[in-house]
Order: C-alpha cells, then structure tokens, then sequence
C-alpha cells in the first residue's frame, strides 16, 4: 500500500511539461501574450496624447507607472492586508466549501436543505451585505474574510459536486464488488476523480476572493488596496488609481498561476493538463 | 415457458454445479414507472464453464449479470454460489465491463492490484502474479504506463488482468470488447479463450455478437427482449483451443443459423 502511495507521489512529482523544444514555441508561448500587451500600452499612450485627454480621466501608462513607482512604499505597505484577507477567505471557503460539497453529493437532505440558502446568498448583491458585515464584525480583517468567502466557496462548491456526481456508476460498483467500504470507494475513487473539476473551481475561487476583499475594504477600511483605491479616487488621483488597478491584478494572477501549478502536480495524469495547447487532439 | 428447465440439463454427471439462478425475476421502480427486467430466469452453471449471454441490446443482459454478483437484489427467486444464497455482494469475482474503468491517476500495475489493495491483502505478494498477467495478455513492459498512453485494446486487457489478479471463481464480462474494432476484438477473444483454458473459471459473458457468443461459449444462452428470459440454450460443441478461422466452418455456421432463427422467430430483425 505504501508502495502504491510512493508511486502516485512520484507521477505527482515527475509533471511533465510539453515539449517546447524549439525558439518558435517560446515565442508563441510568452512573445504573443507581451506583445500584444505592448502593442495595447502603445495604443493606450498614443491615444492619450492625440486625442489630449486630460490626465484625471485618463492617464497615460508612463504617468500610471510613475505614480505607481513614486506611490510604491504605501503600495506595498497595503497590499499585505489585502493579500491576508484574500488568503483567509480563500482557505476558509475551501475548508467549508469542500465538506459542504461532500454533504450535498451524500445526503438527499442536505442537498435540500443546503442548495436553496447557497443560491440565495450568491444572488444577493456583495456590495449591499458589506455594511451589515462591518456593524458586526468591525473594520479589521473579518468582514473582508468573509465577504470574500461568500463570493469564493460557490464555485467550489459546484465544481466540488460535479466532481463528485461524475463518477461512473459502474465503477462505484466495481468498488464495492472489490469489498471496498464506502469511506475507501470515496477516497480512492471519487475524490481522486473529482480532482480536476475541484481544481477547476479553486482557479476560478481564487480571483473571486480578491474580488470579495476589495469589496470588503471598500464599504468600511483602514488599510488595505481598496481603501487605497477610494482613497485615490476621492482625491480624483486616477494615476494612482490605475496603479493600485495593475497591482491588484498582478495579486490574482499570481495567485491564480500559483494554483495552475498545484494543479499541475496534483493531476498531471488528466486531459485538461495532457492536451493542453492541442486543442485537445 | 421456454426458458423454464431448459436451463437445467445437460450438467455431466462429475461437474459440479456452481451458480444457479431458480426463477428469478427483477424490477426497477414502483408503480407505473417499474420496469420488469428480468422474468424467471433459471438455469445454473458448472464450475468452469463458459456461458455467453446473448440478447438484443437493452434487453436485461446486463441486469442479470449484476444479480448475479450480488450488486443488486434480486425481486424474487434465488441465485446461488457454491451452495450458497446470494444475499450480499458475492466478492470472489472479477467483473469487465464495457467501460475498462482504470483510474487515470494510476499506472497500469497500481491499477491491476487495486483489487489486492482494496480488500487489504498485500499489495506487495500480488505484484509479481499481476505482472505475469500483464505478460500474458502482452502488456510486459507497460507496467508503468498510464491508462491515457494505451490504446483501447491494452486497457481492456488491463481490466481484464484486474479482474483476475486474486484468482476468482467467477467472472462476469459485460459485453467487455463491445466499444471494440473488430481486428482487435478478434485478438482478445483468443486471449481470453487462452486464459480461461489456463485456469478454468465460470464465466458468464454478455455480448449482442452472435458470432462472440458461439466462439467463447459452451453454452450460448439465447435471451428474449426486455423483460429477458431464456429462450434457449444452445450448446457448442466445437473443440477447444478453437481458432479464429472455425468461425468459417459449416458447424459453426449452423450455430449461427439456429440463433438467428430464435431470433427472428421473435419477430426480431424483421424488414
């Protein structure tokens, strides 16, 4: 058994990457991406200039990052509440995301019980419950955790459920024909095959939950890049406004390229990480 | 009934009677939505014997192998193995489906002795006779391959080979080679017929192949459509290690003649 174990880590380990063996695919790989964000930013800058508009509507990329250098110090300063709140929601909605999930896939009632409340909280508007959070929970890092965990665990959830439904009945019955008790067929069989849609959810979760903090500092804050950001934008300084735009964005796709890794590791074995980049021939 | 006793003979006098079905019957659901799946089916098999289940698609092929693995329970009558009633799942068993079923985050040979795993035997003491298997169905070398680098012939021996790593009494194959080609069908029915030669287990095969069915089986077991029963037994009596090229003898085309017979005489195939 623990030989078994010790090879699924090692084919864990040994991701394998595509074969980007020549310059050309380097290129295609990382060179289009810059390019056409360079060919943007250009854009941006000459449209400025010709068309004269004025620098509190919109300030031309070299005046954003100007600001964004002169501003660094109280940027950084801020982006580590900011990152903290992201972080906490982001666990917690995994951590009650995925065992509410698991309730719902074994339990008619829970699924009843559970699914109706979930809907409503995502119609509800974030926006609009920020404040009810900030009368409870004060102006620190709880009602951003939660906010953000209320936008993050939805898409963990679903993607969790479908995972899990998407085991073939014949191989839960291969399962049980083995002897396998229900707590072995769910570990060995339905939560490995639930994996990639789990993880397809994370992705997706993980820009949710900066998207949730943001708001949560918007309603009510201290610190943070959201009270940054009103902050700025009250003081009609759009060019830091847009720099604190480029940082935020830079927080999710990190994070998100962070858990594209995880998830490289984890399932090297599924299509969606085999075939990618072939359309999937 | 047809199907009613006609099941029952032909057992020789030394065999010993391994699995039987006594009148057994299965429905799905209640009220006006229940499905009558299978209806009065008995018959019983000797230890090592071969038996194809042949029938029209859809017509409770499958329900009946699933019965009698013990998955599902059965509505009414009783199945038995080895003297005893099935009640529970049956787990001296290998079973094939269609689907090969390998878990795509295993290698070939993690994936054959997952039967070892599950039923907390040691891993360790099955691996070399998994990988003998693999050998004989000529996966040496793709012990540590995944599932996604084989084709689907390969991993159908793979589940083959899981079905038989911890030497069951009884196998179930559910129409195994069906989502096949044809090239490669023919292949794995010589394997399987060299394998069951080997190491004779009971089988009961589900196939809608006429020709599959005549080949492997000692005994064809000609179903009626939905609910399934026993419209007749045929027995082959063809000598075995069979090639592939009896399948053009006039013998063989004669077994063929009489199933096809059974078959339109059920108003199937009619133009």
């Amino acid at each position: 058994m623990s030989r078994l174990l010790g090879d699924q880590r090692m084919s864990a380990v040994l991701v394998r990457t595509p074969g980007f063996s020549c310059i050309g695919a380097l290129i295609i790989r990382y060179g289009y991406p810059f390019g056409l964000a360079v060919m943007a930013i250009l854009l941006w800058e000459s449209s400025v200039h010709i068309l004269q508009v004025p620098e509190y509507l919109l300030p031309a990329p070299h005046i954003v990052a100007l600001s964004l250098l002169g501003n660094w110090s109280v940027i950084w300063v801020n982006v580590w509440p900011t990152l903290a709140e992201i972080l906490a929601g982001y666990f917690l909605s995994i951590i009650i995301g995925v065992p509410l999930a698991i309730a719902i896939v074994y339990s008619r009632l829970a699924e009843r019980t559970l699914y109706p409340p979930m809907v409503a909280s995502q119609a509800i508007p974030k926006i609009a419950i920020a404040p009810l959070f900030i009368v409870w929970m004060g102006y620190g890092i709880m009602p951003k955790m939660w906010i953000a965990f209320l936008i993050a665990f939805f898409p963990i959830v679903i993607d969790t459920v479908v995972g899990l439904r998407s085991i073939h009945p014949e191989l839960l019955l291969l399962g049980r024909s083995m002897g396998a008790g229900s707590l072995r067929v769910f570990i060995r069989l339905r939560l490995p095959n639930a994996l990639p849609n789990l993880f397809g959810g994370l992705k997706v979760a993980v820009t949710f939950a900066v998207v949730g903090a943001i708001t949560g500092e918007f309603v009510g804050s201290e610190k943070g890049l959201g009270y940054l950001l009103t902050s700025a934008s009250g003081n009609m300084d759009t060019a830091l406004v847009f720099a604190i735009l480029v940082v935020i964005s830079v927080i999710a796709m990190v994070l998100f390229v962070l858990v594209e890794v995880l998830e490289r590791l984890v399932i090297p074995w599924h299509a969606s990480i085999r075939l990618r980049g072939t359309g999937g021939q | 009934m047809v199907g009613d006793g006609k099941g029952d003979p032909e057992i020789g006098v030394n065999a010993k009677e391994f699995l039987s079905f006594r009148e057994v019957s299965k429905y799905y659901g209640v009220g006006s939505s229940r499905l009558h799946a299978v209806d009065g089916v008995s018959f019983s098999a000797q230890e090592g014997e071969f038996i194809s289940i042949l029938g029209p698609s859809g017509c409770g092929k499958s329900t009946m192998m699933m019965l009698a693995s013990g998955l599902i329970p059965v509505s009414s009558g009783e199945i038995h193995i080895a003297d005893r009633i099935v009640d529970r799942p049956y787990t001296d068993l290998g079973i094939v489906f269609q689907n090969d079923l390998l878990l795509d985050w295993r290698r070939v040979l993690s994936n054959v002795l997952i039967q070892a795993e599950f039923r907390d035997w040691k891993v360790r003491q099955f691996e070399p006779r998994a990988r003998e298997l693999l050998a004989r169905v000529g996966l040496k070398g793709f012990e540590h391959k995944y599932p996604h680098e084989l084709s689907g012939g390969m991993r159908q021996r793979v589940s083959l080979c899981r079905a038989l790593i911890h030497d069951p009494k009884l196998l179930l194959m559910d129409e195994p080679f069906g989502a096949l080609d044809a090239l490669t069908r023919d292949q794995l029915n010589l394997d399987l017929q060299r394998i069951w030669l080997e190491n004779q287990k009971t089988v009961l095969f589900v196939t809608h192949s006429i020709p599959e069915a005549a080949f492997l089986a000692d005994r064809v077991f000609v179903m009626a459509p939905r609910p399934t029963r026993i419209l007749e037994v045929i027995n082959i009596d063809l000598p075995r290690p069979r090639a592939l090229g009896i399948r053009e003898s006039p013998e063989f085309a004669t077994y063929v003649r009489r199933i096809l017979d059974i078959f339109y005489s059920m108003g199937l195939f009619a133009s």
